[in-house]
């Protein structure tokens, strides 16, 4: 199979939804001739034209509201927040707005919209250019919650985001847009709330999510070397959650580990956790296991970035302790 | 120049009167104990709504705010639906979901009430947008008050509208308080209207209790809009006759003393000996008026005690369209 970088995977998904419906269109900050500041939106402009390819005033509540109102018309508008912190500027719109009109106007509102972001640490973007701020909208009724952690599962999801008749909020990460992956040639979509054993193993699961994936499935690389056996699951979307996937791993393995980018203080990871102590009680057989960023705002100078953003290592100190209790 | 003709005259009067109505008797079921919640009324601008409207097509789309009851009525909602949803009833605009501030209907152009001050405002652009790429001829209104020109909503709805030319009205109802903050100590402009500068659009200020004034004002915006010449930005300087919520005496903040002079120009009271000038409309058939819309009242009221409340069911329906 051909391999493209995320990015890539990301503009194809874009291309071709707005081929196939010419209700789909762009907006966001320098997404037209400067092709989006991590080049998401490259040649769509080209393609697709200026009313299509929206570039917009820095105005996050307005983008978000614009493309709420588009949509209440029924248009299938992608809007684009450069970085996942910007949304904190638009969350009147996201909150408040986007995610409660159809409920509050009785099911009636058509709100077919998905807001790409993007976040996560790596790049010394310091503590407003590089935030992990999932959990917030995974914790609003009404949005749903995307996290792909390879350019194949970017593609298909994003595909279904944009047909998808919800509000999506739909989240890359900022290292990964590099990372080369297989993507098929053909047209294929992958469903939202479906999540995807990443590696199959015995001796624990490790739920990651976004940038966590990668380094999970290289822990489990080393600790196989050790005899250990890791199961890695991406859940790929936060919410609608596909818990049966991820409770079947827990409970054939009997140990969970879970995994992400953001802190670990109400993060995404305290739901799945009290989910799978819920749910999996009987099959654990030791004390759920957290591996997220310090607790901190996230640093500029590289040394203290690296050091608050949980790596490979620290997924496999994680392994091992959960793997030494009882 | 928009000129008023004796047909639309006399629909703004009788709008006018739906919405006072309305107003008065919601409050008499909210007092009485029958309405949960809290309700904002409008008596007192309905000039506005009723100004404004008369120009609008159900396909041309209005947002509204927490004191939108009299957009509604004047963008054709039923009172069945409208007193439902108040009552909490499933057969409310909202299935008794929303609520007074969340009443929408989208057949009729209304793309919600709002419970965030300045909330409406990004989205109308957003809608005009959405108008203005299916290549239609409709136009987007969209209703917002005073305190909500300080919101950053304001400026980045009306900066989009404005830059991409889009087929939008912003109609400020200014009646000189947020809530319960005077103009002096809000704003430092006395004219909202002023603000159209700042996005090189017009901006003007009419007279919100005189309805032909309304009317024509905002005649001329939407036609101008519909010519995909852009937004306007249209301040009509009003008062609400009651406090902030229905219960709010106004006397903490000098309400109460302000709406005296203001009362003595009520829209439907002016409005009414204008008619009887014009000989549109005798004494005699605005007591008419009056009596066809207080039966209809009465029959939405009756519908909506009638009506069934929601299962406890609904409660988690109409959260996503799939899942």
């Amino acid at each position: 199979m051909r391999e493209i970088l995320f990015r890539e995977a990301i503009v194809e998904a874009m291309a071709e939804e707005m081929a196939r419906d010419e209700t789909v269109f762009l907006l966001g900050e320098d997404i037209a001739e400067f092709g989006g500041s991590y080049k998401t939106t490259v040649g769509l402009l080209e393609k697709f034209g200026r009313e299509r390819v929206r570039n917009t005033p820095i105005s996050e509540q307005g983008i978000v509201g614009a493309a709420l109102g588009a949509a209440l018309m029924g248009l299938r508008p992608v809007a684009e927040l450069m970085y996942i912190d910007f949304s904190a500027v638009a969350m009147d719109q996201i909150v408040n707005q986007v995610a409660k009109v159809r409920y509050m106007f009785g099911g009636k509102a058509k709100t077919a919209l998905v807001i790409r972001t993007q976040g996560g640490a790596g790049r010394s973007s310091a503590a407003q250019h590089a935030q992990s701020l999932e959990a917030w909208f995974v914790h609003v009724p009404g949005l749903k919650v995307v996290m792909p952690s390879t350019p194949r599962d970017a593609k298909g999801l994003l595909k279904s985001a944009i047909r998808d008749d919800d509000p999506v909020f739909f989240i890359e990460h900022k290292l990964l847009y590099l990372q080369k992956g297989p993507v098929p040639e053909e047209d294929y979509t992958i469903p939202l709330g479906v999540a995807e054993v990443k590696r199959e193993g015995r001796d624990l699961t490790i739920v990651a999510t976004s940038s966590m994936v990668g380094k999970s499935l290289q822990a489990a690389a080393e600790l196989e070397k050790e005899g250990v056996s890791c199961e890695v699951v991406d859940p790929r979307t936060l919410f609608p959650l596909d818990k049966e996937t991820i409770l079947a791993s827990v409970r054939k393995t009997g140990r969970l580990l879970i995994t992400h980018e953001a802190v670990q203080r109400c993060g995404w990871g305290a739901e799945m956790a009290a989910i799978a102590a819920r749910e999996a009680f009987d099959h654990l057989d030791a004390p759920i296991v957290r591996v997220c960023a310090k607790e901190t705002p996230v640093p500029f100078a590289p040394k203290l970035e690296s050091h608050v953003i949980p790596n490979k290592d620290d997924v496999i100190a994680g392994a091992r302790a959960l793997l030494e209790t009882a | 120049m928009t000129e008023l003709t004796k047909a639309k005259a006399l629909w703004i009067y009788e709008t006018m009167v739906r919405i006072r109505r309305f107003e008065e008797r919601s409050i008499e079921l909210f007092q009485a104990g029958e309405l949960p919640g809290f309700l904002h009324a409008y008596i007192g601008e309905e000039a506005v709504a009723a100004g404004v409207c008369a120009h609008l097509t159900p396909k041309d789309q209005i947002t509204s705010t927490h004191r939108g009851h009299g957009h509604m009525v004047a963008k054709g909602l039923r009172y069945e639906g409208m007193f439902a949803e108040l009552y909490a009833r499933r057969t409310g605009y909202c299935k008794g979901k929303g609520g007074s501030m969340h009443i929408a209907d989208q057949d009729l152009g209304v793309l919600g009430a709002n419970g965030i001050v300045g909330g409406g405002i990004p989205i109308a652009a957003g809608a005009a947008l959405g108008i203005k790429l299916k290549g239609g001829k409709h136009v987007v209104v969209s209703f917002f008050g005073d305190g909500a020109s300080n919101e950053g909503a304001f400026h980045e709805g009306i900066n989009l509208a404005s830059v991409w030319k889009l087929p939008a009205v912003f109609v400020c109802e200014n009646n000189g308080f947020a809530e319960s903050t005077p103009r002096a100590t809000h704003q430092a402009v006395r004219d909202v209207a002023d603000r159209a500068k700042a996005y090189g659009i017009p901006g003007v200020s009419v007279d919100g209790m005189d309805p032909a004034a309304v009317y024509e004002t905002a005649g001329e915006a939407i036609a101008r809009a519909r010519k995909g010449e852009g937004p306007t930005l249209i301040e009509a300087k009003t008062m609400r006759f009651l406090g902030h919520y229905v219960g709010d005496p106004g006397t903490a903040y000098g309400h109460d003393k302000e709406v005296v002079k203001w009362k003595k120009r009520d829209p439907i009271l002016a409005f009414g000996a204008f008619l009887e000038k014009k000989k549109w409309l005798a004494a005699k058939e605005r007591e008419e008026v009056r009596a066809r819309v207080n039966a209809e009242i009465e029959r939405g009221v009756e519908f909506a005690r009638g009506s069934p409340e929601p299962d406890l069911s609904d409660a988690l329906t109409d959260i996503y369209a799939s899942l």
